[in-house]
């Protein structure tokens, strides 16, 4: 930076300082964000416009019928994003992926969570990070022949199921159960809360294999969804995330053949402990991408809303709110970019990812619902996004790992 | 009867009659009610025939005056007729059955004889229904700034502008409705009654919203429709006062919402978590859950205990602007927290429709909005200090 500039600080208010660090080139336009040039190139900036302009051409403009309807067309959604390559962004080139690492992945996912619900980028999360990593890195060929690479092409849609009515949380006390028989498993069961579920084509399912008490009784399946045997017994009623399609499954003497075992048997828990840290990963670019742009649209409304006779933008009150907020947010996404930089070197981020779900979580809730409260009224409306986004976010303290897990998580691993 | 229910009173508040008023309700609430209100929930009504049938029992004429059709009362005979009519879980059946309490008050206080007659005496029947229509596209919180206008013209007023956000707005055969018809300001500011069938006067459809889905909120427009210069509620130019006195009950009755969404959270949580068990044991065997619960219960008792002292004070006659917005806005935070933390005691089941808490957390929403927001609450506090 050059010396030659002398500035009189002593005779500039806040403002001009401001004018005179962007004339200087100091720092960048009021609003320009300099610090993610640090970690993204060109071409994972060519891999965000690819993915914006897809959410905006072909995502968006359905957002609010798919919402009304309680559903969006999956196979047709995930046909065009495996065509466009969106789905294996990580993948092994071999199975139809990119090959990319997590940061072009992170790319994909703050993309996505411009989407203008969180149904939709919560269906395509569970293909892209929920189903299907366990499978990528525990299965065998088969499995990646028959079920990774149709996942990653689009053309099939892919659901998560561990989730039972009595165990959510608590994922050691499910009861689904999985008999092995001759050259396959017996399942029988049930499963709750499963995103994608009435679409899906396989599930990846956690089921017990052994009465034995402790992790090792449980093991991880693919399995398909038109065995005889697989049973939809309804479709779940929600507060938000209205466009996502949510089951409760049953499954009365499913036939699952052997080979669709995930890893090894008895392994299952550590499995999906694993996949879980992908899932949770998922939702971090989700949750900061999506309170940072609700606040960009409610700013917008606050300085067009005039009352007492000056717009709500400039009150005191509502711009340290904001600011705040802006503050917390700028937290949880470098601490996201913390992550992926320990991923890439390959370290274990179990209690960080914990950490960000934990802090995202109660982080979105709390600003969909400051921004509804300056929004007033109208913001109760469901025509408005932000009544969307304030239903829609209070699922994220809750699904994937509460957070009471995501704290029992941290303590744990603090060594507490 | 789990320990965590609300206890019904204490004798400081409640005399015997306020108890058999709360029972007498309660029970219809539980026989005519209860067994259909989520069916209401889903249609975003509740059947109109619900007002003739709870003005015929009196419920509607609580606290207004015999002479009137009323059955008379006190504050507290409406602080129990409102705590019961939320134990229904459904905030658009109190709001929408309860309409009458913030459209008739202006008439009662400042109306004349015939209009008494004509627009209170029916209302209190259940014969008609009423509504009051203060907010608009352009304005909430900045009641002053309001724009729609009243212009006189021989014996009438010609009405232009629109009303948003009215509470029981799609069937109200009358509204209680703030109009312009002097200078800018609060000065200048009137009360008109008006009607559904006079021409000019048209209804938009039913807003979809969060909460409240069992109330039938619309908005309200009005191209040159003319209304009686007889309809004029008191002094024309002095409704800016009338509608900061009608505030007084109205952000009561929100006090009592938002306690009772709490108390009832608070019991469903009590409940689920006695019975739900997770890593062998009952949530309640966790001391995370305990003292989660400890909290709400605290927080619900405290604002419950403070709404009812606003309320013996109102009672008897002292001024309690400040404090009923102090009392808004704690009851209000505290139905917030409660709420928040009843879902997250359910887990993913307090994300699904079929379940109280999940009602209960979105129709809570409106209330630190509705009737003055939070921030307004705190402007009015920090000048009344």
């Amino acid at each position: 930076m050059s010396r030659k500039i002398i500035f009189p600080l002593q005779f500039c208010n806040e403002t001009n300082f401001i004018k005179i660090c962007i004339e200087y080139g100091l720092i960048l336009e009021k609003g320009k964000n300099m610090g993610s040039e640090i970690y993204f190139s060109k071409d994972h900036e060519l891999v965000r416009k690819a993915v914006r302009d897809f959410v905006n051409k072909e995502i968006n403009p359905n957002v609010d019928e798919w919402e009304e309807k309680g559903s969006a067309p999956l196979h047709d959604l995930f046909k065009k994003m495996g065509d466009l390559g969106f789905l294996g962004i990580r993948y092994d080139e071999k199975y139809g992926g990119e090959g990319l690492d997590y940061w072009y992945e992170t790319v994909v996912m703050e993309e996505l969570a411009r989407i203008h619900c969180g149904g939709v980028p919560m269906a395509i999360a569970v293909q892209m990070s929920m189903a299907t990593p366990a499978i990528d890195e525990f299965g065998s060929e088969y499995l990646k022949e028959t079920y990774l690479k149709p996942a990653i092409q689009g053309d099939m849609v892919s659901a998560i199921a561990v989730t039972e009515p009595d165990a959510g949380s608590d994922v050691a006390a499910l009861k689904t159960y999985a008999k092995k028989d001759g050259d396959s498993y017996i399942l029988n069961g049930s499963k709750t809360f499963i995103t994608n579920g009435i679409q899906a084509d396989f599930l990846t399912l956690l089921a017990r294999t052994s009465d034995d008490p402790g992790y090792h009784s449980f093991s991880l399946f693919v399995v398909p969804t038109n065995l005889p045997g697989f049973n939809v017994s309804k479709k779940l009623d929600k507060m938000g995330m209205r466009s996502s399609d949510t089951a409760e499954l049953y499954f009365d003497d499913m036939r699952v053949p052997a080979e669709n075992l995930i890893g090894t048997e008895g392994q299952g828990f550590i499995h999906q402990m694993m996949q879980f840290q992908h899932e949770r990963f998922a939702v971090l670019p989700l949750t900061y991408i999506s309170a940072k742009d609700i606040i960009d649209e409610t700013v917008e409304y606050l300085k067009g809303r005039i009352v007492f006779g000056k717009p709500l933008i400039k009150k005191q009150v509502l711009r340290h709110r904001l600011a705040e907020w802006l503050s917390e947010i700028e937290c949880l996404k470098q601490l996201t970019y913390h992550i992926v930089r320990m991923k890439m070197a390959g370290q274990d981020v179990s209690k960080e990812i914990s950490m960000g779900k934990l802090f995202g979580g109660s982080l979105l809730s709390k600003v969909a619902d400051g921004c509804l409260q300056m929004y007033g009224g109208i913001g109760l409306m469901n025509e408005m996004r932000i009544s969307r986004v304030y239903r829609d976010s209070r699922l994220l303290s809750i699904g994937g790992g509460a957070s009471e897990v995501m704290s029992d998580v941290i303590a744990k691993l603090e060594g507490y | 009867m789990t320990q965590v229910e609300q206890k019904t009173g204490f004798d400081e508040y409640f005399t015997k009659e306020h108890q058999q008023l709360r029972m007498a309700l309660r029970d219809v609430i539980k026989k005519e009610v209860l067994p259909n209100i989520n069916e209401w929930e889903e249609a975003g009504e509740f059947p109109a025939s619900l007002y003739p049938m709870f003005g015929e029992l009196g419920f509607l004429g609580i606290g207004f005056p015999e002479e009137l059709g009323g059955t008379g009362g006190d504050v507290f005979d409406l602080v129990v007729a409102n705590e019961e009519l939320m134990r229904s879980g459904s905030g658009g059946f109190a709001a929408g059955i309860g309409s009458l309490n913030i459209a008739l008050p202006p008439i009662v206080k400042k109306g004349t004889e015939e209009q008494k007659e004509r627009f209170v005496k029916p209302v209190l029947e259940g014969k008609r229904i009423a509504a009051l229509g203060i907010t608009e596209p352009g304005g909430g919180s900045d009641v002053a700034s309001l724009q729609t206008t009243a212009v006189k013209d021989g014996g009438s007023y010609v009405v232009n502008g629109a009303k948003t956000f009215i509470t029981s707005g799609a069937r109200a055969d009358q509204l209680t409705c703030a109009v312009r018809t002097g200078v800018a300001g609060a000065h200048g500011i009137s009360f008109l009654l008006m009607e559904k069938d006079m021409p000019g006067y048209s209804v938009g459809k039913c807003l979809k919203k969060t909460g409240w889905w069992a109330s039938d909120t619309a908005e309200i427009f009005f191209d040159n429709c003319r209304v009686p210069a007889e309809n004029l509620i008191g002094e024309e130019n002095m409704g800016f006062y009338t509608i900061m006195e009608n505030f007084q009950m109205e952000r009561l009755q929100l006090c009592i919402m938002a306690n009772v969404t709490a108390q009832l959270a608070l019991e469903e949580a009590w409940k689920y978590t006695k019975e739900r068990e997770a890593f062998g044991k009952p949530l309640q065997g966790f001391q995370v859950t305990r003292h989660k619960l400890a909290d709400m219960a605290t927080l619900v008792d405290v604002s419950r205990e403070y709404t009812y002292r606003i309320a013996a004070k109102i009672n008897a006659g002292i001024d309690q602007v400040k404090e009923i917005s102090m009392a808004k806005n704690f009851a209000c935070s505290v139905s917030d927290k409660v709420t928040y933390d009843a879902v997250q005691l359910f887990g993913g089941y307090g994300y699904m429709r079929e379940y109280l808490v999940e009602r209960l957390y979105r129709d809570n929403r409106i209330l630190s909005i509705g009737g003055g927001t939070t921030e307004i609450m705190k402007e009015i506090i920090s000048k009344l200090m």
